[in-house]
């Protein structure tokens, strides 16, 4: 047995600026997670088509259009409607702090913030994984 | 098995929960494997291969197009490599087949080399396994990018088609073996740039020169450009020409029979591997044997030459 962790960053929505999730996604990759990159202007559908295809732990969003409160909650329920529900979905970007509750409420796990250091990113997928091996 | 069955009726959760299972190296590999092994046989694999930057991705979201027009059914294994340091991977092909992310027809899997050398991973042959138990019409195997001798996608592929790109026409000398060998169709993708010409020539004459056969039977050479969408349909019905002929020559099936040879040698070599570090409680004293042969001691073929015949003598070999 040699379970690996695996990873989508995808940015739903329509801005264009994937630098983020660039960043993370190579963070990622230094940390020993298998990163499937998806680029910019995905649907949450496609999103969660990929997540499916490929049997991923965690779903990363970054966005920074500010139509995460529809987005983000939307990959979470298309996962839960698609019996995938047990794929961790995360975000990050430009997400004001007033939007954080009503995220979590919808089963987004952690959002991570413009200035959130790579390693608060490292140590949630962690705690999730229960284990310190990617 | 009812994980089989949902494999059959083409479930994409199934699917890809059981190719993490072979990807995964679980101990339920082996029966899945055995399970829809009766199944296969059916889809047509073409693995499309070439140095990093040549077009892979853009030429293999085409044909999936094409292919979605026939109405057949596609799956994509993409490899990209793992890195030797920390072990994780970018897996970014799918990038340039998302327009197909959710067409049912179509499953795009991203997997990481895991240390496997060669420009496939352990597992792609698993994988094109469940894809081809769960009734795929057609299977790619998008390799790595390749340099010179990461030639193994041969031992998986129905057809080979190798895509190379302008302004490597030096490479082409210092390619002449190896990849440039296991070509069953040539494509010099991005046709528009100078010297596609003079790419396409260059292949022409090492050919010639590596060939006593006449030019009709050496491999096709097409231009086209994947990106503008030039010339990609020709290729495209080419390569199930080529495919035709294989079959019906007879070369397909001695192909497949190869890619048994491999697999059934393979499952004996890493049986054999593993009972014997049983046998010889390997982790336990490799460590010794190191420090004594490092000292001189010992010398290497003649102490594991002793260590075989005590096994042999033991009926354990």
């Amino acid at each position: 047995m040699n379970k690996k962790i695996r990873i989508v960053i995808a940015k739903p929505g329509l801005d264009g600026h994937d630098r983020g999730a660039k960043y993370i996604a190579r963070a990622l990759k230094d940390a020993g997670y298998e990163v499937i990159y998806t680029g910019i202007r995905q649907t949450p559908e496609s999103i969660v088509a990929t997540a499916i295809q490929e049997d991923v732990d965690f779903v990363g969003l970054s966005l920074l259009s500010g139509a995460h409160n529809e987005l983000f909650p939307r990959v979470v329920n298309l996962l839960k409607e698609q019996e995938a529900g047990e794929i961790i979905v995360f975000g990050g970007g430009v997400i004001p702090e007033e939007d954080l509750n009503f995220l979590k409420e919808k089963g987004v796990q952690a959002i991570f913030r413009p200035g959130a250091p790579i390693s608060d990113v490292i140590s949630f997928i962690k705690s999730k994984t229960g284990s310190t091996a990617a | 098995m009812d994980l089989v069955n949902k494999i059959r009726t083409g479930n994409t959760r199934a699917i890809a929960k059981a190719i993490s299972l072979i990807e995964n190296e679980t101990r339920e590999k082996e029966e899945l494997i055995d399970s829809i092994h009766p199944f296969t046989g059916n889809a047509f694999v073409i693995g499309v291969t070439g140095p990093p930057g040549a077009g892979k991705s853009t030429i293999v979201d085409r044909f999936i197009q094409f292919e979605r027009d026939r109405n057949k059914k596609i799956a994509v294994i993409a490899v990209d490599p793992s890195s030797p340091f920390s072990g994780g991977a970018i897996l970014g092909d799918r990038l340039r087949m998302q327009t197909h992310a959710t067409d049912p027809g179509v499953f795009i899997r991203s997997m990481a080399s895991r240390g496997h050398l060669g420009g496939i991973s352990t597992a792609t042959a698993g994988a094109l396994t469940i894809f081809d138990a769960a009734g795929f019409d057609t299977i790619i195997i998008e390799t790595i990018g390749v340099g010179q001798t990461e030639v193994e996608v041969i031992e998986m592929a129905d057809l080979i088609l190798l895509t190379l790109v302008p302004g490597m026409g030096d490479e082409i000398q210092a390619m002449k073996a190896g990849i440039m060998e296991i070509a069953d169709l040539f494509l010099v993708n991005k046709c528009d740039i100078d010297g596609a010409d003079r790419l396409k020539s260059e292949i022409e004459y090492m050919l010639m020169l590596g060939s006593e056969q006449n030019k009709a039977s050496l491999p096709p050479i097409k231009l086209a450009s994947a990106k503008n969408n030039t010339g990609t349909e020709e290729l495209y019905s080419s390569i199930f020409e080529r495919l035709n002929l294989f079959k019906n020559s007879g070369l397909l099936a001695s192909r497949r029979k190869i890619r048994i040879q491999k697999e059934i040698e393979h499952i004996f070599a890493s049986k054999l591997k593993e009972l014997l570090y049983i046998k010889l409680n390997m982790e336990e004293n490799i460590g010794l044997w190191i420090e004594r042969v490092y000292n001189r001691e010992i010398r290497p073929y003649n102490f594991v030459n002793k260590k075989m015949m005590e096994l042999t003598k033991e009926n354990v070999l």
